[in-house]
């Protein structure tokens, strides 16, 4: 089922990226180089690593994807669109009075949302519930979450960060979406957030760092989950907020800002959509 | 209190094979019976309450019933954020057990005091809040809670309270419990403060006047149906509790009462006041400190009752 090769894999990115400038110039909503940031690893995760039935959502043995950095949530959307979970047709309605698909997701909007957030820090403590369960009910699904940098200034974070190694969830993985940003500047800046990659080893999780645009060490990453060592895996993945559009790439100010109608015709453009 | 509830968690783990224990790094010996008869259902989580509620959340959200135990302040305030957003928002089944109510530890200081619990709790949508008044209501109230669909915040004293009921009564969430019947003044206790209520009943008795007293275990939702029955029945009605005055049972009775045309019983509110407690003591002398003593309670219901009698003559 599996056999998309990275040029298809870049194809999707390109589509579900020039859909988010989209959404977010229509709806005129923040956060699109926090969602563009993650594009990749939803890809990777999505098409070649989760198993999960779009078709059976609710499947007790599926693996589970938490999108704790809320923020970032169209991204997510238009991800569980493009695998099927639900009509595309209901993108056209994100951030629409009335709609499901709130800028941020509440509990149950559309199938295959796991869990709702926006609030940062909780999707980690939830992942290490839906990990217990697993190993208390013997499956042997998987539980995936991803978090921003910006995330890990919470407290709560940390807390699940001691939690899990003492627990040995080898099934259990951290993924950080590592743009460097946060709302209102450097991620290493405003809290001392650097070396992020000993902080999670130093807590006992088995620790990748990879390119979070690199479709292939992605994938080899996630796929490799428990990995022998008998604890839980932390993957930093490096990104570029704003990635794939050459004017947002690494601007902070994307952060807020949405695109007026020439910036949406031309990021159409760069990601060959136009 | 503790010791009902750890008996009862370990007698329900055998009935429900959903029920996971998740504790904060307290009562280890208290539970040693669970956990060597449900070993891959206990877990302590540490001196970490906000990852504790979330783990639950995760749990619960995986099909199993999670109950989460440690001292009232940590497992509520401390961890409003994640019981706002994990438990009631996804409306999840997950049990918040708090051991301590109101001034239980009160020698251990004010951080370890719960005078707003029941407030903040009561403010969250989906929430449901217990406060049983003996070691039988306990047991009773864990049994209830683990039946509900959503969220249940359940506050227990701490040990050796008084036991109120002799034989277990008619016990559902949201249906108050008449523990003595009376017919000039009703006394609604919620919580620890039950024996304390029922001895001002005694001490009213001895002055001339019958109280009814109730246990008021569920403070949401109300028994409403109640509160109307006794409006109308009574000229004084009471609620007392170990907690503030500030969004409590009596804020709760009060905010129902101004919703409702004009009812024959005035509402006198007892609980903590709107401070924090610094000095030294035990639970007895705070309770002396705060008027929240049988005397206390009795004399404060006497003057209501001789205002609320002399007010309809008056009139």
């Amino acid at each position: 089922m599996k056999t998309l090769s990275t040029g298809d894999l870049k194809t999707i990115s390109n589509e579900i990226r020039g859909k988010l400038v989209e959404m977010s110039y229509r709806a005129r909503t923040p956060h699109l180089a926090s969602a563009l940031s993650c594009v990749d690893i939803l890809v990777a995760a999505y098409w070649r690593v989760l198993s999960i039935d779009p078709q059976n959502p609710q499947d007790p043995n599926r693996d589970r994807f938490l999108f704790s950095k809320g923020h970032a949530a169209p991204a997510l959307y238009v991800t569980l669109a493009y695998q099927g979970f639900f009509p595309k047709e209901l993108l056209e309605t994100f951030a629409q009075p009335g709609s499901r698909l709130a800028e941020q997701p509440s509990p149950r909007c559309v199938p295959g949302l796991e869990l709702a957030t926006g609030s940062l820090g909780h999707g980690l403590g939830v992942g290490i519930g839906m990990a217990l369960g697993a190993r208390i009910h013997s499956r042997s699904y998987r539980v995936y979450v991803l978090m921003s940098d910006g995330e890990c200034n919470e407290g709560s974070v940390w807390e699940a960060a001691l939690f899990a190694p003492a627990q040995k969830l080898d099934r259990l993985v951290a993924i950080i979406d590592y743009n460097k940003w946060q709302a209102t500047g450097r991620s290493d800046e405003i809290m001392a957030l650097k070396p992020l990659k000993k902080k999670w080893e130093a807590f006992g999780w088995s620790t990748y760092e990879i390119d979070g645009h690199d479709f292939k060490a992605l994938e080899e990453t996630l796929s490799r989950v428990p990995d022998g060592s008998g604890k839980p895996v932390a993957i930093i993945a490096n990104t570029v907020k704003g990635k794939g559009i050459s004017f947002m790439e690494d601007d902070n100010n994307w952060h807020y800002r949405s695109p007026d109608e020439k910036q949406w015709i031309a990021a159409q453009k760069e990601l060959g959509l136009l | 209190m503790r010791n009902a509830f750890a008996e009862e968690i370990a007698a329900l783990a055998a009935q429900e094979e959903r029920l996971v224990f998740l504790a904060g790094d307290i009562g280890n010996r208290l539970f040693d019976n669970f956990k060597a008869r449900f070993p891959t259902r206990f877990y302590n989580c540490g001196v970490a309450e906000a990852n504790m509620i979330s783990v639950a959340a995760g749990l619960a959200l995986s099909g199993f019933r999670p109950v989460t135990y440690t001292i009232t302040p940590f497992n509520t305030t401390r961890c409003l954020e994640q019981i706002r957003v994990d438990t009631c928002y996804h409306q999840l089944p997950v049990v918040i057990v708090g051991v301590g109510a109101g001034l239980a530890y009160a020698s251990l200081g004010g951080t370890h005091h719960a005078c707003e619990d029941i407030a903040l709790l009561r403010a969250l949508p989906h929430m449901t809040v217990i406060c049983p008044g003996d070691a039988v209501e306990v047991k009773l109230a864990l049994r209830a809670a683990l039946q509900e669909d959503g969220p249940v915040y359940l506050r227990l004293g701490k040990k050796g309270e008084p036991v109120v009921h002799q034989k277990e009564p008619d016990f559902a969430i949201g249906r108050a419990i008449t523990v003595r019947s009376g017919t000039e003044v009703c006394l609604l206790s919620t919580g620890n403060m039950l024996p304390v209520v029922v001895e001002a009943a005694e001490e009213l008795s001895r002055k001339g006047v019958s109280a009814q007293v109730m246990s008021f275990h569920t403070v949401k939702p109300l028994d409403e149906d109640c509160l109307a029955d006794i409006f109308t029945r009574f000229i004084v009605i009471v609620t007392v509790e170990e907690h503030s005055l500030v969004g409590g049972l009596g804020g709760g009775v009060a905010e129902w009462l101004t919703n409702q045309p004009p009812l024959k019983g005035r509402l006198l509110r007892i609980g903590t006041p709107d401070t924090f407690l610094h000095e030294a003591g035990e639970q007895e002398y705070a309770r002396e400190v705060l008027g929240l003593t049988p005397f206390s309670i009795a004399e404060r219901t006497l003057q209501a009752h001789s205002l609320a009698l002399s007010t309809r003559l008056a009139s």
